[in-house]
Order: structure tokens, then C-alpha cells, then sequence
């Protein structure tokens, strides 16, 4: 009987020639990515837009705050290919300075709320009872809490502490990703509590624990990983929601300093020259637009990239 | 006989439900109520029954998956409900578990290799990577599998070769016992019966003994020296495989062969047909669970009195009142 169960004609297939074989999920997820036409072109656009952003203030080398009365509110032009604002300075420049900040709240604020996310929900998934119990009361706690009037109200508290130990520039970055994040993290810590749940009663984190993993490696090796898919998602949308937000404090002028050009502010000083200087506030909102939409599209290719139960 | 391997002793296990919105009481399912058996080194017991009559918690239970709520699970004269931490980690190189689906049991982000090799990894079983290594491609051999696979991902593989890769797991650890979780109920009838003729195989060349749980009476009757038959978390018969098929004393056993379909069109039988449900295991039947289902005549000792388990001829146990 046993004939018929072992017959393998290649069962002795040298170990060495095994090591060439390139399949991995890594470059499986990218062959699916790669599919998503509009994924794949946000990945194009927001790479440009980073590249700009990075590089740009060493092409285009027009100061920020280089005042030209005789230039004000000038439209798009060779010399200023965005016009100018009400001091007649170059809103290419600009903009080029303040996405990097834009972009640069938006990633941190990110990893801010992930990282918070999956560790309170990976703490509640694993953990049943009480513990689970008083984190998801945490967790429906800051997603009952109105956002804006406190943010307002941690900003007025601790902006000027902060910005007398790191300065003002360092100072408002990490306040405003810190708060932006702290209060974007419950989604993720629901998403990864809910995951963990249904993942620690799967078969193979079963097999784990009767081959005798501890707990952390049953997290490490075998549940995190089947989570994160989803967070990934999560995240990206996350990036989004934090350039806004930070174009929503900027815009109530409880951002950056005035002089900081970030994208929300640059929104916020053009409102007043909405009839006159409409490019003013225009290539600022299209730019927020932009990643806005380039990140979320990203997120769905993501999405279906991580999917395996998607055919691709 | 010798000592028994694995010897479970009244092993129940309740889950709590709530009870309504403004109840305080709480209560139970008892999804395994008093079993008890021995088993053998190097014996086969088939675990029957209806889904729900806590066939795979008592499995999961003797290997400590689930806590069990009481009773003893004795496996080489040490109790193994009581043991903990680096106790319970070696003892789970005895006792191994092979799972029902193929497509849940395996990671779907690690490789073949990873999966069988995280065994070798917790119980530091290989000292070098060559060894390692040399151990994983020896065990997919094992289970008629080749090094080819080592480094493939479980979604390349078909329903039958991903349970044999979760048999290479469970064999890592080389254990004795091996718990089967209806190992074959996924798969199609020919990879069932290769399957099968693996676990045989494996069963003579390391010594294992199998608890192997099934639905499926005909894969039972072939694999099982001795078949348990469950009813709502009881054990109501128990005997040697062609006793229990040959001279059932249960009427439930009876009821559940007399569906087994015989592959021969002209022959006819009288099929026992079971009226009803079977009843909740929140609130079980008094008496003997199986009365409110039996089809032959029941004495009012039936619905008063739980039947114990007796011998009713040599090796042959079953719970019934109405059977001497």
C-alpha cells in the first residue's frame, strides 16, 4: 500500500538546485500591483511629486520670501510659473518648501497611527478579557472625543513647551504629527483587534500552538503577518486624511508658523484672493488633490495586491 | 496488556453562553461530557459521531488545544492536564494534531520549508543549517513530497499535498501520538485513500498510535483497530473495529451504520431512521441522551436513568439499558 502513496519519481532532487527558484509573495504581490493600471500610475504621479518636492528647491532656486511689490498677485508666468501671492513672492518656490512638509506630516502621521493602531489592537486581539476590555474602552473613548476642538486645545497647551525644546520648525512638526496621528489610530487598532480575533482561531496558529510556539511567535510569525494587509489599506488612506488634516489647522492658522509655507496654509492665505487670484489657491489645492487621490488609489491596488482570494 | 499510552478519565469540557440580556445565570454546553478510554501504543481508535458531539474537542482537549474544564488525560503515566510551561512544550513533542482543512492549516505567507521547519526551530532539534535543512527535505520525503517543494508557498499546492505537508509538520517533532481531525473529510475520494494509505504507512515504519476522528464510517471501519462511538459529548459504545461494525449494541451505532450506502445497487436493507434533531447540548436529554431519538421501545428507566458504560462482551463497552 505504501507503493502507491510515495511515488515520487524526483524525490531525490539535489537541495542546491532548489535555492534558483524566484518566487517570493513580495514580487507576487508586485506582478498583482502592476495590474492595477491606476495604482500604478498614482505610484508614477506621487513619485514625481516627491522627486519635486526633494529636489525642486535645488532647480528652481527662487528664495521663499523673496518680496516683490511689483509682482503681486501676478498670474502664472515663464518667471513665476504658479504667479505670485500678495507679496508678489514665487509660489512655485513655495509650494516646492511646503510639500515637503505636507508630504513629510502626512507619511509620519502615518506611522504615527499605525503604530499605535496595531500595537493597542494586537494587545486587545491577543489578550482576551479584561485587558481587551479596557483598551477597546480606550479606543471608543478617542473615537468619541470631537477632534478639532481638541486639537485646538493640545496645541494652545503644548505648542509653545515643544517649540522652546526643538525649536519651532521640529517643535510644531512633532506636535502636529503626533496629535494628528493620536487621533487617527483607532480604526487601525479596530481593524487589527478584529483580524487577531479571527486569525487566532485559525488552524494553522492551532498547529503553532500544538507544536508549542509561545505567544509572541505565534503574533510574530503567524497572526501580524495575516493582518497587515488590510492595515496596509488602512494606512494609505491614513496619509490622505492627514494632509488634510493638517491643511485644516493650517487653515485655522494653528499649524506651522505663518511664514512656513505648507500647502494648507498657502490654501489658507489665498481664501481672501479667491475672485482675484484664483491660481493662488488653486495649484496648492490641486497639489492636496493630487496626493490625496494618488495615495488612495494606491491603497486599492494594494488592496487587491494583497488579496489572494483576488485573481489577478 | 501493558500500560495504556493515553488514558482520559471522565474528560469534560463545558463552554460558558450567555445566558439572556438581563440573566445573570449562565450556561453551559457540555460539548464533551465524561469520556473516558485507553488506548494503546500503536493502536488506531476511531472517533465517530454527529458534527457537534465533541469529537474534535476531545481531541483537542487531550492535547491541551483546549482547556479541558475537568477530568485527567494520563499519557505515559504523567497527568497532562496539570502540566505547565516547559513541561507542557515537551510533552508537544509527543502528541502531534493533523487538521481537517488543508487550505487553514498551513500559513499562507510562509514556505513549505518554514512551515515544517518551525518545529525544528522551537524545539532547537537541528544544531546546524545544513541539518536543518537536511531534515525538512528528508521529512517531505517522508510524506511523498520532494526537496523541489521546500521553498514553495502552500497556495502552489493541491488539497492533497498540502495535508501531507501538514503531516511532514506534525512528524517533525517525531511524536507517538498523533491526533487526526477527520484528516481526509476535505479531500476527493482517490487523494482520501492515498492519504490514508500514507498515514498507514507512517503509522508501521515510526510506531504511531492515531486518535482518528472521522465521519466518514467506512475510512473508520478501514484505519481503526477500535472505534469509539460519540453522542452529544458521551462515548456510547466502544470496541474493536469489526465487533462494533459486525455486532453493534448500541442502537445509535446501529442507526449510523445502517446509513453507511453499500456499493452494489441490488441489495436492499432496512435503514434505521433517526425522527428529530439532535437535541441541544445546552439543555441535554435526562437519562440516557440518545431516548429521545431511539428507535427500538424505551423502559421509563431510559429517560430517568444515565446508562454507564459496560462491558457487554469482552472488549465491547457500550451504554444502553435496553441491551444486556
Amino acid at each position: 500500500m505504501a507503493g502507491s502513496t510515495l511515488a515520487s519519481p524526483t524525490a531525490s532532487v539535489p537541495i542546491a538546485a532548489v535555492r534558483a527558484r524566484p518566487f517570493s509573495p513580495g514580487r507576487e504581490a508586485w506582478r498583482r500591483f502592476r495590474r492595477h493600471r491606476l495604482a500604478l500610475a498614482s505610484v508614477v504621479i506621487l513619485a514625481l511629486m516627491v522627486l519635486m518636492v526633494v529636489l525642486g528647491p535645488l532647480v528652481w532656486r527662487v528664495p521663499i520670501n523673496d518680496i516683490d511689490f511689483t509682482a503681486r498677485l501676478s498670474p502664472p508666468s515663464w518667471r513665476h510659473p504658479f504667479g505670485t501671492d500678495d507679496l508678489g513672492q514665487d509660489l512655485l518656490a513655495r509650494m516646492l518648501y511646503g510639500g515637503r512638509i505636507s508630504l513629510a506630516v502626512g507619511l509620519a502621521a502615518m506611522v504615527v497611527a499605525i503604530c499605535v493602531g496595531v500595537l493597542i489592537g494586537a494587545i486587545a486581539g491577543i489578550s482576551r478579557g479584561s485587558v481587551d476590555a479596557g483598551l477597546m474602552w480606550l479606543t471608543d473613548l478617542f473615537l468619541s472625543l470631537p477632534p478639532l476642538p481638541v486639537l485646538l486645545l493640545v496645541i494652545y497647551l503644548f505648542r509653545d513647551q515643544l517649540k522652546d525644546v526643538f525649536g519651532p520648525e521640529v517643535g510644531v512638526f512633532i506636535l502636529i504629527v503626533v496629535v494628528i496621528g493620536g487621533f487617527r489610530w483607532m480604526p487601525v487598532a479596530r481593524l487589527v483587534r478584529a483580524q487577531f480575533f479571527s486569525l487566532r482561531e485559525k488552524e494553522f496558529v492551532e498547529a503553532a500552538r500544538a507544536l508549542g510556539a509561545s505567544t509572541s511567535r505565534q503574533v510574530a510569525r503567524h497572526i501580524l503577518p495575516n493582518a497587515l494587509g488590510p492595515v496596509i489599506v488602512a494606512g494609505t488612506i491614513d496619509v490622505a486624511a492627514a494632509i488634510i488634516a493638517e491643511s485644516t489647522l493650517s487653515f485655522l492658522g494653528l499649524g506651522f508658523p505663518p511664514d512656513i509655507p505648507t500647502w494648507g496654509r498657502l490654501l489658507y492665505d489665498a481664501k481672501d484672493y479667491l475672485d482675484f487670484a484664483p491660481h493662488w489657491a488653486l495649484f496648492p489645492g490641486a497639489a492636496i488633490f493630487l496626493a490625496v487621490l494618488t495615495i488612495n488609489f494606491i491603497g486599492d491596488g494594494l488592496r487587491d495586491a494583497l488579496d489572494p482570494r483576488k485573481v489577478l | 496488556m501493558s500500560a495504556p499510552l493515553l488514558r482520559v478519565k471522565e474528560l469534560e469540557k463545558r463552554f460558558a453562553v450567555k445566558g439572556g440580556l438581563f440573566s445573570r445565570d449562565r450556561e453551559w454546553v457540555h460539548a464533551v461530557d465524561g469520556v473516558t478510554f485507553d488506548l494503546a501504543a500503536g493502536e488506531t481508535l476511531g472517533l465517530v459521531g454527529e458534527s457537534g458531539c465533541g469529537k474534535s474537542t476531545t481531541g483537542r482537549c487531550i492535547l491541551r488545544l483546549i482547556e479541558p474544564s475537568s477530568g485527567e488525560v494520563w499519557f505515559e503515566g504523567k497527568d497532562v492536564t496539570s502540566l505547565d510551561g516547559s513541561e507542557l512544550t515537551a510533552l508537544r513533542r509527543d502528541m502531534q494534531i493533523i487538521f481537517q482543512d488543508p487550505y487553514a492549516s498551513l500559513n499562507p505567507r510562509m514556505t513549505v520549508g518554514a512551515i515544517i521547519g518551525e518545529a525544528l526551530t522551537i524545539h532547537r532539534l537541528a544544531k546546524t543549517p545544513r541539518e536543518y535543512e537536511e531534515r525538512i527535505v528528508h521529512l517531505l520525503e517522508t510524506v511523498g513530497l520532494n526537496a523541489d517543494h521546500l521553498r514553495r508557498y502552500p497556495h502552489e499546492f493541491s488539497g492533497g499535498q498540502r495535508q501531507r505537508i501538514g503531516i511532514a509538520r506534525a512528524l517533525a517533532v517525531s511524536p507517538k501520538l498523533i491526533v487526526c481531525d477527520e484528516p481526509v473529510s476535505a479531500l476527493d475520494v482517490s487523494i482520501q485513500a492515498q492519504v490514508i494509505n500514507l498515514l498507514e504507512d507512517l503509522q508501521g515504519r515510526f510506531g504511531l498510535t492515531y486518535i482518528f476522528i472521522a465521519h466518514d464510517l467506512s475510512v473508520v471501519e478501514h484505519i481503526s483497530t477500535r472505534v469509539a462511538v460519540m453522542y452529544l459529548g458521551r462515548i456510547v459504545e466502544i470496541a474493536s473495529a469489526r465487533d462494533l461494525y459486525t455486532a453493534p449494541k448500541h442502537p445509535y451505532t446501529e442507526a449510523l451504520l445502517s446509513a453507511v450506502p453499500i456499493p452494489d445497487p441490488t441489495v436492499k436493507r432496512q435503514r434505521i431512521r433517526l425522527q428529530g434533531e439532535i437535541p441541544s447540548p445546552i439543555r441535554p436529554p435526562s437519562g440516557c441522551r440518545f431516548h429521545t431519538r431511539c428507535p427500538i421501545r424505551v423502559l421509563p428507566l431510559c429517560s430517568t436513568e444515565t446508562p454507564p458504560l459496560e462491558q457487554k462482551s469482552t472488549g465491547h463497552w457500550a451504554a444502553c439499558h435496553l441491551r444486556g
